[in-house]
């Protein structure tokens, strides 16, 4: 068993740019969540729209860079109205069904023949993230420039990616940071906590909420940037509502409502999730188990079995995950 | 570069033939095409056609000028199949034996194969039948997409040539919206019900509709190994044994698994996640089990359709159309009239109180449970008779499903019943304007406008829900 390279990835994975896409998408979520208690199970439908109003941007429209950015992060604010208005008035629950088949069926969409010389079905679209890498070229990046420190290995494509992604991060952190600390972030807790007596105060709980599903899909969509910029296509399964249940479990896993939990389960999610695919990959490949048990490719469906058991046992024996605070998250529908 | 002269030429071919074809051939979408091999048709080849599901359509032969048409019911993307064992010795197909043409509303698209005589170019053979689920690449790298679907792409070689609307296809695109209709209901009947009852949306539920079609799937197809016997039987038996199978499943699930989170006390947003990931485990275990293939049952899986009046129905549509309905009036008069019914409906509208006046709560859930999981395992059965059973099959329709609870009512059950069929018939009727692909959008529209403009739904009562 070649543990060496398993570790070797593992390690460099669960600090690499896969990360920071994870990182994000559970920035903005712990807003619309663990801050708000909003429901919001479309995340990879922001990550989605940002990605692909970039490639859309680029690829098909062939505009500059800049404004394509912007164009993806204005389609999550889109988005997010779209959604709030029509469901934030009503109770939870609604924003999660509305959410999760918005997501579908903008997943649909971006899968469709009938738009393919726009949003290019089901291969998605790539060519877009030139401008990008020129940036780092022009810092002096340049190709070849591989960073090997210990058992980390980087290319230089993936370095610049990080060190952008990782700026967002930190950007987005102080952002959650001290909006949480101010008095509109305390409102937002305030409606987690309770609804009704933060109205029956005069606060506008349901633009409260506008502005929370607002600023935690923006965040999203940056995460639909890097992961865009990341492999340099886009493509609609990509943002499949898995990607969503991933993203709760990291949040989860390193604790809602706290402001450095999801960048922590991000990278122990990310790392358990590397782990457990690159060892099993190896067993298949030297034979360990008994044939018929395991063929290579059933070891894709076995790594998200054992996540999604993993992940379900986390949420019942230690919702808080490792930083969470229980009290904060015992959250109802009301 | 003389098998490129000979491809070109019968490309050329094809195209031209199509096009004069097409005055035999015009009346509601269809496909066709010209075989030709360096300008001489090649007549006595077989070829199929398939849904995007994996149901099959029909089949032709080429004639002696080499010409071949398919009806298709309706516009949508299809797999069309040459069978290569048909074609004469020595000749191959180009690019694959298989193509999968998207058929524009009142066309007729042509399907273009281009035959060499010769070796197979290399990489040209496909194995027909399955196809390749795309695998991540190895170097972990790309998880975030692990469920890529098959691949769906049509090839650019189709063209409009012809045809004309009809009154009738309005007709029996009603038809098919009402058939789609009941087994959505069917499904959202249990959603709705284990909502009312418990609170819960259950994003697993699109799991459970997988789960009956592919324990269908195994006791017809797969067999039951018993004691040395190998047992399969008809589809008539398998489809109860399925729906048994799915009350036992909703039964100790509930047993087992949710009643025990409801005793333990973890949060309903927390339980909501946890279907989630019961989504994912159950979806996951489906494709590790039987792969991504799609399967079709030993029984009804091709049917000639008839002609009743307006409509060009297939037996089966019409008979699991009945027994749909059969069951959901019967779940609806069991709520109805009968005392476990009202105990039901006690559960549903304040817990505390039913618990109060003697009912036992987590019995009558269990019991909602089990019913609903039955419910939706027949409506797996039924879309798996009509399409295939895929491992995706149930999540795709989750959509779907919500689109209807959420119309109907969220917690009402005879409005899940009212939201499905509405659904149902609005998805369809809507492809005789737009692309059939559009209907998701067209589910995701109404979901929005019911919600802005009656969050209630249609038979839910006027409380304030937020």
């Amino acid at each position: 068993m070649n543990w060496d390279l398993i570790f070797t990835q593992t390690l460099s994975q669960a600090f690499g740019p896969g990360v920071i896409v994870f990182a994000l998408a559970a920035i903005g979520l712990n807003v619309q969540f663990g801050y708000t208690g909003l429901l919001n199970f479309g995340q990879a439908a922001f990550a989605g729209v940002g990605a692909y109003g970039l490639a859309f941007g680029v690829a098909t429209l062939g505009w500059p860079f800049w404004p394509s950015v912007l164009a993806g992060l204005a389609a999550a604010v889109v988005l997010a109205v779209l959604l709030g208005v029509s469901t934030l008035r009503l109770r939870a629950d609604y924003l999660a069904i509305a959410t999760v088949a918005a997501a579908e069926a903008l997943r649909r969409v971006a899968r469709s023949v009938e738009l393919q010389e726009w949003l290019g079905g089901s291969d998605g679209l790539r060519g877009f993230a030139n401008t990008f890498r020129e940036y780092g070229f022009n810092l002096g990046l340049g190709r070849g420039d591989n960073l090997r420190f210990g058992p980390f290995f980087f290319t230089a494509t993936n370095l610049w990616v990080m060190i952008v992604g990782w700026a967002l991060v930190a950007v987005s952190l102080l952002v959650v940071w001290l909006a949480m600390r101010s008095p509109w972030g305390r409102v937002l807790k305030a409606i987690r906590e309770d609804e009704d007596a933060v109205r029956s105060l005069g606060k506008n709980a349901f633009w409260y909420k506008i502005q929370s599903l607002l600023l935690g899909g923006v965040i999203g969509a940056l995460a639909g940037l890097i992961q865009a910029v990341r492999i340099g296509n886009v493509s609609p399964d990509q943002y499949h509502t898995t990607f969503t249940f991933y993203v709760y479990a990291v949040l989860i896993l390193g604790g809602a409502a706290r402001v450095f939990g999801p960048v922590a389960g991000a990278v122990l999610f990310w790392g358990v999730y590397n782990f457990l695919s690159q060892f099993l990959r190896e067993v298949t490949r030297l034979e360990y188990l008994p044939s018929g048990l395991l063929s290579a490719t059933q070891v894709d469906p076995l790594v998200f079995v054992l996540l999604g058991v993993g992940i379900i046992a986390l949420l019942i024996f230690r919702p808080q995950g490792i930083f969470g605070d229980r009290r904060e998250i015992s959250l109802n529908v009301r | 570069m003389v098998t490129l002269a000979a491809l070109l030429a019968g490309v050329v071919v094809a195209l031209s033939a199509g096009a004069t074809g097409a005055w035999a051939q015009a009346d509601g979408e269809g496909v066709q095409a010209t075989l030709n091999l360096d300008g001489e048709p090649v007549p006595g080849v077989t070829i199929s056609v398939f849904t995007e599901d994996g149901q099959p359509v029909g089949s032709a032969e080429t004639d002696q000028d080499g010409y071949w048409t398919v009806p298709v019911p309706e516009s949508a993307s299809y797999r069309v199949e040459l069978d290569e064992s048909t074609l004469p010795d020595g000749v191959t197909v180009v690019g694959g034996n298989v193509r999968e043409p998207f058929v524009r509303a009142g066309s007729v698209g042509n399907v273009l194969f281009g035959l060499e005589a010769g070796a197979a170019p290399p990489g040209g053979e496909q194995p027909p039948g399955e196809p390749t689920p795309g695998q991540p690449s190895p170097g972990a790298e790309e998880p975030a997409a692990p469920e890529e679907e098959a691949p769906e792409d049509p090839e650019e070689d189709v063209e409009v040539v012809a045809g004309p609307g009809r009154w009738d296809r309005v007709v029996s695109h009603i038809y098919s919206g009402i058939h789609f209709g009941v087994i959505i209901a069917l499904a959202a009947l249990g959603l709705s019900m284990i909502f009312g009852t418990t609170g819960l949306i259950n994003f697993a539920h699109g799991e459970l509709v997988t789960f009956g079609a592919f324990a269908a799937l195994l006791v017809n197809v797969t067999g039951i190994h018993f004691f040395g016997y190998e047992m399969r039987f008809h589809l008539l038996v398998a489809a109860p044994v399925a729906v048994a199978l799915g009350i036992l499943f909703g039964y100790l699930q509930d047993r087992f698994f949710w009643g025990w989170l409801r005793r333990r006390g973890t949060g309903l947003i927390a339980i909501m996640i946890i279907s989630i990931g019961v989504a994912l485990v159950l979806r996951n275990l489906y494709l590790y089990q039987l792969g991504p293939g799609r399967n079709l049952y030993a029984q009804y899986a091709v049917q000639a359709p008839e002609r009743i009046g307006p409509l060009t129905v297939q037996m089966k549509t019409l008979i699991t159309d009945g027994v749909g309905l059969l069951v959901l009036v019967a779940v609806g008069l069991a709520l109805v009239m009968t005392r476990l019914g009202k105990a039901v409906r006690a559960v549903a509208d304040n817990p505390s109180l039913a618990a109060a006046s003697g009912i036992n709560v987590d019995r009558i859930i269990r019991l909602v449970w089990a019913t609903g999981t039955g419910l939706a395992a027949l409506s797996g059965v039924f879309l798996a008779m009509h399409e295939s059973a895929n491992y995706l099959m149930g999540f795709q329709m989750l959509l779907l499903i919500f689109a209807a609870v959420v119309l109907g009512g969220l917690g009402t059950a005879f409005g899940a019943v009212v939201g499905g069929v509405v659904v149902g018939i609005l998805i369809q009727v809507s492809t005789l304007w737009l692309p059939s692909e559009f209907k998701y959008v067209v589910a995701l529209a109404l979901l929005i406008v019911v919600l802005l403009v009656r969050p209630q739904g249609i038979l839910g009562r006027r409380v304030r829900v937020g």
